[in-house]
């Protein structure tokens, strides 16, 4: 039985390794969200637009990044994007490319079902109004799409800063690398791993935590 | 960028071309090394698979269990810790901490410990899954079947499970092919699979746009067996009458 020493968790360690790994899960997790939704509704809408030209690309995208191991588009954006624009541009930045192209995916497939939770007559409404699309959108159908999804969103939020571990295999230095490094300098390597779970298991649970909270206010409002 | 696709024809030692692209198993080409990456991601997949539906289906039922709030309580901590921690820091605690902590599993092939992390990991969601299924069920079910003399395991056994799997089938595929996705993570504890051998053929030949390729078609075909496969049997064990999955927008 190995006995376990967790004292060489200082918070000079903490400082030294982990926080600069933690600051980037943290970043890459926001980044990844906030530009995903982005590009994600825009998909959804060019899949609901009901021209061929522009769903079937879309759709074509979206499928494509679903089936492939996010491990295998991490590598694949890691050789492609620096043979593509010329430009180095490391292991970090490569990943948050690769998160935001994928999560873009993901969020689309959500904001597709969102779209489409809004009855057909709140849209037939707003252009009985006189509402341009694009207006119709922003004011009537988008803000309804996301409150309908919004558990649904958050709790892909917490899936993909799960998934942020994965930039292991690019070697980007994230949160579990950072308690890794820590590990193997003082040869705490089992202890490592074992608190990098714990703070996982920590952030994530309280995240869901809140998300429950969240589904019981929007279940209410409706 | 021109293609060589002949670098599968290449000896892994010698980097000759081997005509008809198949060495032996003592000279292996790349051909060879892809189909034996394969084999190794649908053993890890396959088996973690059979795990997560075994352990995931008795958390699922346990969480459903009348009047039994410790099994329930035991269910839901189950499926939040292997929920909560990222699968790769899972698959090291298995092949790091856990053979340290437990002198036993030093002795386990690291074959068996990516199996046990991939499958446990699966087992919180299939859990989720089988008990929204049951959930989903009219109450009457189960009590018609405990009305008529059925003791509780029976009443699981031939009244509530055959029509809740039905109903979680369709999720269950969709979180099987996720399985066979996430296999890929197997590559960080050096397992042999294809996102292994993606990186390591990429090293040697320097003909990455070739092996991410092939690789990539080898993961989503096999995702694509696995679809028709469980497809399949959606359609063989449906229940005339019972439109289950279906939903309509």
């Amino acid at each position: 039985m190995l006995h376990l020493d967790f004292s060489f968790l200082t918070s000079k360690l903490i400082h030294d390794y982990v926080l600069q790994g933690l600051i980037f899960s943290v970043v890459l997790t926001l980044i990844a969200t906030v530009v995903g939704v982005a590009i994600g509704t825009l998909l959804a809408l060019m899949r609901l637009s009901g021209r061929r030209w522009l769903d079937w690309p879309a759709a074509f995208y979206v499928n494509t990044m679903r089936a492939i191991p996010l491990v295998m588009i991490l590598l694949w954006f890691f050789l492609l994007v620096p043979r593509i624009t010329g430009l180095y541009i490391g292991a970090e930045r490569s990943a948050v490319i690769t998160f935001v192209a994928f999560e873009a995916a993901l969020f689309a497939e959500i904001m597709r079902a969102g779209i489409q939770s809004v009855p057909a007559g709140q849209a037939h409404a707003g252009f009985a109004l006189g509402m341009s699309y694009a207006q119709n959108m922003r004011l009537v159908v988008l803000p309804q799409a996301f409150r309908n999804m919004l558990p649904v969103l958050l709790t892909q939020v917490i899936a993909l800063f799960q998934d942020t571990t994965l930039v292991y295999a690019i070697g980007a230095y994230d949160l579990l690398k950072g308690f890794e490094n820590a590990g193997k300098v003082y040869g705490r390597i089992t202890e490592a791993y074992l608190a990098v779970a714990v703070v996982y298991l920590a952030i994530c649970f309280s995240l869901s935590y809140l998300v429950k909270r969240v589904h019981q206010k929007v279940a209410i409002i409706r | 960028m021109a293609m060589d696709w002949q670098v599968f024809c290449r000896d892994t030692l010698t980097s000759d071309l081997v005509s008809g692209c198949l060495g032996t198993s003592r000279d292996p080409t790349y051909l060879n090394w892809i189909i034996g990456a394969w084999g190794w991601t649908a053993a890890v997949s396959l088996s973690a698979l059979l795990l997560a539906l075994a352990v995931g289906s008795v958390i699922g039922v346990l969480r459903t269990l009348p009047n039994n709030p410790g099994w329930a309580r035991f269910g839901n901590v189950w499926v939040e810790l292997f929920r909560g921690i990222p699968l790769l820091v899972q698959i090291f605690l298995w092949y790091h901490v856990a053979p340290a902590l437990f002198a036993p599993m030093k002795s386990l092939p690291s074959f068996v410990l990516v199996m046990l992390g991939l499958g446990f990991f699966t087992s919180a969601r299939f859990a989720e899954q089988v008990r929204s299924g049951i959930q989903s069920l009219p109450r009457g079910q189960r009590q018609a079947g405990l009305a008529l003399g059925l003791t509780q395991w029976q009443t699981y056994r031939y009244v509530l499970l055959p029509m809740a799997y039905r109903i979680v089938l369709p999720p269950l595929t969709s979180e099987s092919m996720n399985l066979i996705k996430n296999s890929a993570v197997a590559f960080a504890v050096s397992i042999p699979e294809l996102t292994q051998f993606a990186m390591q053929a990429t090293e040697e030949t320097s003909r990455p746009i070739e092996v991410y390729l092939a690789v990539t078609v080898l993961y989503i075909v096999t995702a694509g067996v696995v679809y028709l496969a469980l497809h399949w049997v959606e359609q063989r064990t449906r229940v005339p009458g019972f439109a289950v999955g279906k939903r309509e927008h």
